[in-house]
């Protein structure tokens, strides 16, 4: 599966797309259910969901007339796997760092 | 006191701040001299680097190349914007892997911090292809170390 990061950082800029996230990393949820805690309008949670789904974060399901969203793990896991990785590197480099700069003083 | 934090800011920028018990001029002397350079920015376990190369003035080459037992070596290349001594340091580099990624624009600032310095590093973004190539390497790296450990317990 490809996983679009740059999409999915942007998507996640939003501290409403955040809380939707977050909001579905407890489980599925419809529209209308989403909608109720951001007294939003469901056309301007619709347009959120959209832009989470184009990342690759978020999927719909059918369900009749409903099409629930929950998690797409392989989006997330793909992102937080980038940030984690950076961390350490960068925890790594100035654990080192601190050791240079007691030596030079 | 020396946590690191990473945090990304709007959609394009990651802003990374770390507190080191030195003054602005040793931090910032670590991070343009080569010699200094060279034993701390070297990544994950396993790494070293055997060029290093930044001329430390304004419109100056920076070269860093890193080599690994198993993994082979890569290089970056870039260019010093502008240097603030013990203030700031902006340049831009690309990985050559061996392609050339696109620029990377890094600000890199020192400010007094209780007696020691406070490092904020602000860097955009490499874009997705860069970061798949990244984390390929990183994800091979954890599995080494795997299978290393797995070595141990047989």
């Amino acid at each position: 599966m490809y996983i679009d990061l740059d999409a999915a950082f942007s998507a996640l800029a939003d501290p409403t797309r955040r809380a939707i996230v977050a909001r579905l990393a407890n489980g599925e949820a419809t529209v209308t259910e989403l909608a109720e805690p951001f007294e939003m309008t469901q056309p301007a949670i619709s347009q959120h969901l959209k832009v989470l789904e184009e990342a690759g974060l978020i999927v719909r399901r059918v369900e009749g007339t409903k099409r629930p969203r929950r998690l797409a793990k392989n989006g997330i896991e793909a992102m937080d796997q980038w940030l984690r990785m950076l961390k350490k590197a960068l925890e790594k480099n100035y654990d080192r760092l601190d050791q240079v700069l007691a030596a030079m003083e | 006191m020396s946590k690191l934090t990473l945090k990304n800011e709007g959609e394009r920028h990651i802003v990374v701040t770390r507190h080191f018990a030195a003054s602005p001029e040793a931090v910032y002397r670590a991070h343009t001299d080569p010699k200094l350079i060279q034993k701390w920015l070297l990544g994950p376990e396993g790494w070293t680097m055997p060029v290093c190369i930044n001329e430390a003035r304004e419109g100056g080459k920076i070269r860093y190349e890193w080599s690994h037992p198993k993994k082979g070596s890569f290089f970056i290349t870039g260019e010093i914007v502008k240097l603030e001594p013990s203030r700031r340091v902006v340049h831009v580099e690309r990985m050559h892997l061996p392609d050339p990624t696109p620029d990377s624009h890094i600000e890199t600032r020192f400010e007094p911090d209780g007696g020691g310095t406070l490092m904020t590093m602000r860097m955009t973004l490499p874009d997705a292809k860069t970061r798949a190539d990244m984390l390929a390497t990183g994800m091979e790296h954890g599995m080494e170390e795997s299978y290393a450990r797995l070595d141990k317990m047989a």
